[in-house]
């Protein structure tokens, strides 16, 4: 197979369970709500859906059960931080902790099992066109998911009424609650629907990426779901060319080096760091532009006086 | 200020001394303590050195008591463990980082009956022994394998950071795979950790992609061999041995084999013989093995793999034997010399051959 | 049912009674949790919370890992205070080791009383240079601060780890990726012999003094606290804005770049690729466990202190995995967190007749 394509495949894999991460959050935060801890939630899905596939031997409840596992976590910081009102950054950052704990905990009677990855789709003819079949029709399950979640939470952001209140909650609290929208219940579902992908994330790294589990596996993607959501700007089609950017970097780097191009691999780690700061200056010198996108009472808690 | 800090140290002592009272009636047992940079469920490096705290419990049974503290980082929390471990009484404390050699020296200073051993480092003291093994004999006979068995003749090595462990070992089993097979090309990637499962499979992926049909690693998770067993490849295992992640991708594996090592010092506590030492053990020692060879392997590569092991074993063959230049063409070993030991342990540059440059 | 009302002000009683009722609820789980684990509860217990606090050796450990979370915890509850969220404080620590650590380097074979007030003043200068990146954005840009200082801590470490790699590796040290060992004039003085307490402990407490004072006398407090509660009365009363994030950043980078230094200089004494280990994130919590107060952050950084090496202790004593030291903080960490809403808050029942009232 041409190598361009193969180069493409990997970057498909290493940009996926970022991309469920980031889409996720990006919904989180589009509600106004920082949560820090997508590391945590991360890293419990993975467990979660590799447990659950070595138990019942069926990759669909393990994906299930990451994608629960990961709703189960948010909803820890979501009545936390909803009901009790207590600070958004220092309780995703807590829930980082405590997802990694719970999760080498849960997870000490699985490190060294191994279970067959995810099945590929493969559809006679198509899948096996030049190009078009191996780079778009042999993918894993979870590949075209998150490619459906990216349209499906770009449609539900701009065309439903429940993304236009759920903007408008992220966007003034305040008088959202005033118009009568249910700001807590807003807030809430949009977290379990963070948790929720970023568990599936985690997964894609346990039963796809590696396909193992071992503890703390996620090594940072989470952080890194968290600046592509600000690269993206708060738009789903960004946060999609961002996961790829990201998972680009860190594929065609290995690459050049297999090439034996000189490179530092470390001074190249810096880039995706440096980049986003670089687009989020861009995109924040003008003032009304980035008020278009950036929640404005993110991370800012709310409570309803009346 | 200078009275009150006389004070305290007086305290200090005092309660030192109360602690030693306190294990002295106890002290029957040999207490054996280990700190590990790792989780012991890496399936890597502290994994294998864990495996090795159990053989002690298991050839001494109740005449030693074991402890460790797992996941400790190479930073400011390594002293206070070291240093916790040889107060709650142990006899002699493994430290198995590079990262633990100046906290292990400095609490070695503050407890002068504690034996001290620590694993790949180079500062010595009078309770405090060092210990490494001479992986890059493994790495000679996988390059042997490697080179004898790749059709694609492009070996896939996935390298972790630029020290002289790792870069002995790009080394080794590049000069051992050459020697075999004139076309053979080494493809390196580092990866600029040690352990991140995903990184090495998308690092594994992009060799594989590349062309390479066999794969080396010198990371410690087993993530590697799992995508070299789904992509149909052929893998070498690091540190342990990774048969259940690959059972058809994996030739053999490197085994860090500590049991032995580990065994001895113990004993040596025991009867009052433990000094300090320098050991670098290999193939001879026990302290290196290679996995049950795969049945994937030709016989007469087996053979030729067997006899090299048994070679080197007898101390009849070095992996580093001149002629070899270093990359730059410049002579570094003249026919016949072997490699001093001093030019091993701070070996930073490719042998002639090697393609791509050193990451600085 | 029950529901949450504002207290016309917050709760005295509450503010002191909630820390304590947040660690007898972790007591409880955490009993729990260990009696499910098949451990002694009680036992577990003594070893997690007394341990840590019954012997001299571990009182000073104590105070090693507290100093460098109340140093940076302080720093960063003056932004907090002020709506300033610096959450890259663990990059700002990563530089500072590194300024004030390349200036023990240079001067490795030059003995001298100055060498620590210089390098100490380094690795201040040292963070605030890496905490004016996000603060010039801010202020010229726009730029959002959290996500700039975060995305700056990664880009530390890696800086970090590149130049020990590199060059500032110890020439003598076999490629090994560490600095030379800082000699005597260039390390922290330690305040009790045969143990790693050193100065930074009592910098902390003076700062976190000096800091009180600041936040409840000086204008600057005023300002600060003023800026937070009410940003537009902040901006008529014609103090700008940009001058008090340029100032909180310029705290907080600069108490995380001496806790950096002092980390270097003190509990490691050289510069390893692993020098940062979360405090600056740990000190995020610690500010907010401290309700943003200098003397809460003392008692907080000490509490998480305890988890830590009480987490250590229970490793070694009982055979517990270090996971459960992560379960345990983070079970913690939930109760100190959420149950603060008593203090702003109060529990009311809902009366059928005041809902029928409203509609």
């Amino acid at each position: 197979m041409d190598l361009t394509i193969l180069i493409l495949q990997g970057i498909i894999v290493a940009a996926t369970p970022l991309l469920f991460a980031a889409i996720g959050e990006l919904v989180v935060e589009k509600s106004g709500v920082l949560n820090l801890g997508v590391e945590g939630m991360m890293i419990v899905g993975a467990i979660a859906g590799f447990a659950m596939t070595i138990e019942s031997g069926s990759h669909l409840l393990g994906l299930v059960a990451a994608a629960t596992a990961g709703a189960a976590t948010a909803a820890i910081f979501a009545v936390l931080t909803q009901f009790l009102m207590s600070n958004q950054v220092a309780t995703g950052l807590a829930l980082t902790i405590f997802g990694l704990g719970v999760s080498a905990l849960w997870g000490q009677g699985y490190s060294g099992q191994s279970t067959a990855p995810l099945a590929r789709l493969h559809i006679p003819v198509i899948s096996d066109l030049p190009i078009v079949g191996p780079l778009l029709f042999s993918h894993d399950i979870l590949v075209y998911l998150s490619v459906a979640l990216v349209v499906g939470v770009a449609w539900f952001l701009n065309r439903t009424r429940a993304g236009l209140i759920l903007r408008a909650v992220g966007e003034s609290h305040s008088s959202a609650h005033a118009i009568g929208y249910p700001v807590v219940k807003v807030r809430f579902l949009a977290l379990l629907f963070g948790g929720a992908c970023a568990g599936l994330g985690g997964a894609y790294l346990s039963l796809v990426q590696t396909p193992l589990w071992v503890e703390d596996m996620t090594a940072g993607r989470g952080w890194i779901a968290l600046a592509i959501v600000v690269f993206a700007t708060w738009k789903p089609g960004r946060a999609f060319a961002g996961a790829y950017l990201f998972g680009g970097v860190t594929v065609l780097q290995l690459h050049a080096q297999g090439f034996g191009v000189g490179i530092d691999a470390q001074y190249l780690s810096m880039l995706p760091y440096v980049t986003t700061v670089v687009v989020l200056v861009i995109i924040s010198r003008d003032k009304a532009r980035v008020s278009l996108n950036a929640p404005a009472c993110l991370g800012k808690p709310f409570y309803a006086s009346s | 200020m200078r009275r009150l800090s006389n004070a305290l140290v007086a305290m200090v002592a005092a309660v030192g001394l109360l602690a030693a009272a306190g294990t002295a009636g106890a002290a029957d047992k040999v207490k054996v303590g280990f700190i590990f940079v790792g989780p012991i469920g890496d399936h890597g490096w502290s994994y294998e050195h864990n495996q090795g705290r159990l053989a002690i419990e298991k050839e001494f049974g109740d005449k030693v008591e074991t402890t460790y503290v797992e996941n400790v980082s190479e930073g400011p929390d390594a002293e206070r463990v070291i240093q916790r471990l040889a107060q709650g009484g142990s006899d002699i404390i493994f430290t198995t980082s590079f990262g633990f050699m100046n906290p292990t020296i400095k609490v070695a200073k503050r407890f002068p009956k504690v034996k001290f051993e620590h694993a790949t480092g180079f500062k010595r003291d009078a309770n405090v022994s060092t210990y490494s093994s001479r992986f890059y004999e493994g790495r000679h006979v996988i390059g042997l394998i490697a080179g004898k068995m790749t059709k694609t003749n492009t070996i896939g090595y996935i390298a972790s950071f630029p020290i002289p462990e790792v870069v002995r070992g790009i080394n080794a089993a590049y000069l051992a795979a050459k020697s075999v097979n004139p076309d053979i090309k080494f493809k390196v990637v580092w990866v600029s950790t040690w352990f991140d499962p995903g990184k090495e499979a998308d690092a594994a992926k992009a060799l594989i992609d590349q062309g390479a049909d066999i794969l080396m690693q010198h990371t410690d998770s087993p993530a590697a061999m799992k995508i070299a067993e789904e992509a149909g490849i052929f893998a070498f295992g690091q540190a342990s041995d990774m048969h259940r992640f690959g059972p058809n991708a994996q030739l053999t594996s490197i085994v860090d084999a500590w049991s032995p090592y580990y065994i001895s010092r113990v004993k040596a506590v025991m009867d009052g013989t433990w000094e300090s030492t320098d050991t670098w053990g290999g193939f001879d020692s026990g302290m290196v093995l290679l996995s049950d060879y795969s049945d994937k392997i030709p016989a007469d590569v087996r053979e030729m793999a067997e006899k090299a092991h048994d070679a080197i074993k007898a101390g009849t063959l070095h992996p580093f034997t001149g002629p070899i230049n270093k990359q730059d063409g410049s002579v570094w070993l003249k026919a016949g010399e072997t490699a001093p030991d001093g030019d091993l342990l701070g070996m930073n540059f490719y042998v002639e051959g090697v393609e791509g440059s050193l990451p600085k | 049912m029950l529901r949450l009302e504002l207290r016309k002000e917050p709760s005295r009683a509450m503010r002191y009674a909630t820390p304590v009722l947040a660690v007898l609820l972790t007591i409880l789980a955490g009993g729990i949790m260990f009696a499910l684990m098949g451990k002694d509860p009680v036992e577990a217990l003594h070893v997690f919370f007394i341990s840590p606090l019954s012997d001299l050796f571990s009182i000073t450990e104590l105070m090693v890992k507290a100093s460098p979370l109340i140093l940076i915890a302080v720093g960063l509850s003056f932004g907090f205070r002020a709506g300033v969220w610096n959450i890259g404080a663990e990059g700002q620590f990563t530089v500072g080791a590194l300024t004030g650590g390349v200036v023990a380097l240079i001067f490795y074979n030059v003995p001298g009383i100055w060498l620590l007030p210089m390098m100490t003043i380094a690795g201040v200068l040292g963070g605030m240079a890496w905490a004016a990146i996000p603060a010039f954005l801010r202020t010229r840009y726009n730029a959002n601060e959290i996500l700039v200082s975060l995305m700056l801590t990664y880009v530390a470490i890696l800086l970090l780890s590149v130049l020990v790699h590199g060059p500032l590796r110890d020439p003598e040290g076999l490629n090994f990726p560490e600095s030379r060992m800082f000699h005597d004039s260039a390390t922290l003085p330690i305040l009790i012999a045969g143990t790693r307490a050193n100065i930074g402990f009592v910098v902390a407490i003076l700062v976190a003094i000096t800091a009180w004072i600041v936040m409840a006398r000086h204008v600057i407090g005023f300002q600060v606290r003023v800026m937070g509660e009410a940003p537009l009365a902040a901006r008529f009363s014609g103090f700008l804005e940009s001058r008090i994030v340029w100032l909180c950043l310029m705290i907080s980078g600069g108490l995380a770049g001496m806790a950096g230094l002092f980390e270097a200089a003190g509990s490691v004494g050289q510069l390893v690729p692993m020098l940062p280990v979360g405090y600056g994130f740990t000190a995020i919590i610690v500010a907010f466990l401290g309700r943003l107060n200098p003397i809460g952050i003392v008692a907080a950084g000490l509490v998480m202190a305890v988890t830590y090496i009480g987490g250590e202790a229970a490793q070694i004593e009982l055979g517990l995995p270090s996971a459960v030291t992560g379960v345990f903080q983070g079970m913690l960490l939930f109760f100190l967190l959420g149950i603060d809403v008593l203090v702003h808050y109060q529990i009311k029942s809902r009366r059928p007749s005041a809902v029928a009232a409203k509609s």
